[in-house]
């Protein structure tokens, strides 16, 4: 009798927690809908446009001046925060150095988990021991490793449901990409262009772990693109993809950008446009196939990825791509073909001074690098660079971190080792640009104009948010995070935070009211209205 | 109210800022490390820098240029960032064990980070760290460096004509105002410490280098009005979007806000004045140098 109440009591409790589990699922109908949740931050970019735009408004061009610091969560962790939290349901996930992922009690900063992956003593990462966040799909969260593993994480526990090995770090392949859950998939960039790899994007089934496809940024012998290589120097060609794409659930697209060539300053040994580096794919989100591409910067001699987040907007009745290339142009595709409708100077650029047909900026031959080297702008940080840019559909303007830096660019032979740095050369600042200047800037999609700047005191690695109360935040290298009027640039509130920012804020609620957070040196933060 | 507020040594690389952050092992484990070296370097050959490689050396100047040059110079000559690397007299480094762990581990207050954190290269294994050794080794000049300039006189102009002192201290005795320049002789070539004081608004030099700012700050002139009408006119000592903190020519420290100031202005001019031939003639120049770079060999 006994046994059989208890047996009951069991069975009632296990239903509970089975409707409590679907509830908390996030669910891939969720995230697309994200507008309709906007309490919740459930993917990189906030939606799969790739706005970065939180529906919020308790936080507005009125309030912002009240915001205060509600709680702040040091991760222990030395190095640069590059991580874009996510919060689903009053929970945030997030990533520190070293492949350390925990979950926080959104209200309070209080910790509920914490991951940290056993790396091997041999990584060498090339910029930082970083990681820029995880995915969540139903009751996962999903991170990239710098040994090259992806990890599915039980969002109650942290446990490791699966780990698989996609690329051998030994030779330079690492992960530090914030995955994009899609459908049932998980699909993540590799990084290692400063090693020589041969790039790749890859779709992991969510609930498996199983491998449901690889796009090699670099094609193989046989494939199109293959001719754009000169000899086997494809074997080692780079393109990495290291930052996060979208997705155009229309038409079951995935939007991913691409890195340098390798090696990134030198050209000679690789003749050719060298597809598919520094291009912005369309890829069928099921089988992987491309649809289309549009290569930003033919045979890159200066290491401007274009890993920058494209970001989806209409406009006109038009259905647009657009992204703030680290190459210093402003560039709007039309997203069904991937045709370029305008290239707009955003920075101070010095290496192209003329557009080809289809009106893409084409290199001067004199920009290339050489032996001694010379100075060509932007520096090879970039116009801009992996900081999240925003597009604010109220403003129907472009948020980006800018800056002026001009670098003198060398390039010297360089035979390729496995394993060993392979840049070809390097680049030096030129002190014929100082000072270097940072900004934030709103750009006007459908004229390529700057509507407003707002200059930091030096450049900054930080990203932007745009929020419904009129507001765009974003963080500055002296520590600052800062509230501004979106329409017109105004700086309203500011919090000095102690440490450099390097990484993107984000919006979100819980109980009802608003937050905004941010992480900066070692720490993440959280700001609301008193 | 005047505050006294320590000059970090005036040796910035504006790069090593910016990714200054893997975690360097603490020092203790580092006097460690260089204890254990010690002991087993009799019998561990064959870690030992292949001096004399050809090969080894060509490997070491692509490691270099992509890790060292970016303050150290194409060639190892030096820059207005980094010191020559080719005189055969090192501050910090005799043997190259020594260089080793200089290039491991960086030089702690000073601008030399350690392996893999300057922001370009992506970190060497051991076997690239000797392979630069090997190259170092290979461009270094074997003769002594050659002795320019009455160092002794130099100090004496350093002090007392020149006026130098009135901003620059070294070792302890002079001006605030400026950098201090007890150090600069060991980290800056013969040719920039000219060029600074011919030309000192061409490069400003480095301030304030926070651990958590890609740029340091440099020593630009401020000009303010205060609220009430009070102009200041100083050199910044670090500054942000809403802040600024200076200091005037009488070493007055002041710590403003932006927007409650009537005016703010900032100018890459130096404050400090441009010595031409007439004002110092290059062999006294030479003597202020050979006095800086003893002082800076020390």
């Amino acid at each position: 009798m006994r046994t059989r109440i208890l047996a009951a009591r069991i069975a009632i409790c296990l239903c509970l927690f089975c409707a409590t589990q679907a509830r908390g699922q996030v669910t891939f109908e969720r995230i697309l809908n994200s507008g309709k949740e906007p309490h919740n931050w459930m993917t990189y970019s906030g939606d799969y446009l790739g706005r970065r735009f939180s529906p919020l408004d308790q936080i507005n061009t009125t309030t912002a001046r009240q915001l205060v610091a509600k709680w702040v969560y040091q991760t222990g962790a030395t190095g640069k925060l590059e991580t874009t939290p996510l919060v689903v349901d009053g929970i945030l996930y997030a990533t520190a150095q070293d492949d350390r992922a925990f979950a926080l009690d959104a209200r309070t900063g209080r910790p509920i988990w914490l991951y940290q992956h056993a790396l091997p003593g041999d990584i060498r990462p090339c910029c930082g021991r970083v990681n820029r966040g995880l995915a969540i799909l139903d009751d996962k969260v999903f991170l990239g490793t710098l040994d090259a593993h992806v990890i599915a994480l039980d969002t109650k526990t942290g446990n490791v449901l699966w780990d698989v090995t996609a690329a051998d770090y030994r030779v330079g392949y690492s992960f530090t990409v914030a995955p994009l859950a899609v459908r049932n998939l998980v699909v993540i960039g590799v990084s290692g262009g400063e090693y020589g790899v041969r790039g790749f994007i890859d779709a992991y089934d969510a609930t498996t772990g199983e491998r449901k496809w690889r796009f090699y940024t670099v094609p193989g012998p046989g494939e199109p693109g293959h001719e754009t290589w000169e000899g086997n120097s494809w074997k080692v060609g780079g393109a990495p993809a290291w930052n996060t794409g979208t997705y155009d659930a229309a038409t079951n697209q995935i939007f991913w950008p691409t890195g340098n060539p390798a090696p990134s300053n030198r050209g000679e040994g690789r003749a050719g446009d060298n597809l598919y580096s520094n291009s912005l794919l369309a890829l069928n989100a099921d089988t992987g196939q491309m649809n289309w591409y549009f290569q930003f910067t033919k045979h890159d001699e200066h290491d401007w990825d274009a890993t920058q987040v494209p970001v989806m907007f209409d406009e006109a009745g038009k259905h647009l791509i657009a992204q703030a290339n680290r190459n210093g142009f402003f560039y709007v595709l039309d997203r069904a073909q991937g045709k370029l409708i305008s290239a707009s100077a955003y920075g101070k650029i010095t290496w192209s001074d003329r557009k080809d047909a289809e009106g893409r900026p084409v290199a001067k031959k004199e920009a290339s690098p050489t032996l001694a080297g010379h100075t060509v702008c932007p520096g090879a940080l970039g116009t801009t660079n992996f900081m999240a840019p925003a597009y604010d559909p109220q403003t129907s303007l472009f948020y980006v971190t800018a800056r002026d830096q001009c670098d003198i660019f060398s390039t010297a032979p360089q035979p390729y080792e496995a394993g060993h740095a392979y840049y070809g050369s390097a680049y030096f600042p030129s002190d014929e640009a100082e000072p270097y200047r940072g900004f934030l800037k709103a750009i006007d999609p459908a004229t390529g104009e700057i509507k407003w700047k707002f200059e930091h005191t030096s450049p900054t690695w930080s990203g932007v948010l745009t929020t419904a109360g009129g507001l765009v935040f974003t963080g500055d290298a002296e520590g600052n995070f800062i509230a501004l009027d979106a329409a017109a640039g105004k700086a309203l509130w500011h919090f000095q935070m102690g440490g450099a920012v390097y990484a993107a804020p984000i919006g979100f609620a819980v109980d009802g009211k608003e937050f905004v957070a941010i992480a900066a040196g070692s720490a993440i933060y959280a700001f609301g209205l008193p | 109210m005047s505050f006294v507020i320590q000059q970090p040594e005036v040796v910035g690389n504006r790069f090593a800022r910016k990714r200054l952050k893997r975690e360097r092992p603490p020092l203790l484990s580092v006097f460690a490390g260089l204890l254990l070296l010690a002991a087993s370097a009799a019998d561990a050959a064959d870690d030992r820098n292949p001096a004399g490689d050809a090969k080894a050396a060509a490997a070491g100047e692509y490691e270099f240029r992509i890790n060292c040059a970016l303050c150290h110079g194409l060639g190892a000559r030096g820059g207005g960032r980094g010191p020559d690397l080719t005189r055969a007299q090192k501050k910090h480094v005799h043997s190259d064990e020594e260089m080793f762990q200089v290039i491991s581990n960086g030089i702690p207050g000073t601008a030399m980070p350690a392996n893999g954190t300057n922001g370009q290269g992506v970190g060497m294994t051991d076997e690239e760290i000797r392979q630069i050794i090997t190259y170092i080794r290979s461009v270094e000049v074997k003769a002594g460096a050659r002795s320019i300039g009455n160092g002794a006189h130099g100090k004496e102009l350093f002090y007392g004509n020149a006026n130098c002192s009135l901003c620059h201290m070294v070792e302890g005795r002079g001006g605030r105002v400026g950098p201090d320049l007890t150090a600069v002789g060991g980290s800056r070539t013969r040719e920039a410490m000219i060029d600074s004081v011919r030309n000192p608004s061409r490069r400003l030099a480095w301030g304030l280098t926070e651990p958590t700012k890609e740029f340091p700050q440099e020593y630009e002139t401020i000009t303010v009005v205060t609220a009430d009408g009070k102009e200041i006119k100083g050199v910044a000592l670090n500054e942000d979007s809403f802040t600024v903190q200076m200091m005037d020519l009488s070493e007055q420290v002041y710590l403003l806000e932006k927007d409650k100031l009537r005016s703010f202005e900032k100018s890459r001019e130096s404050i400090m004045p441009a010595y031409s031939p007439d004002l110092l003639g290059g062999r006294d120049l030479d003597d202020i140098v050979a006095f800086l770079t003893t002082v800076g060999a020390k």
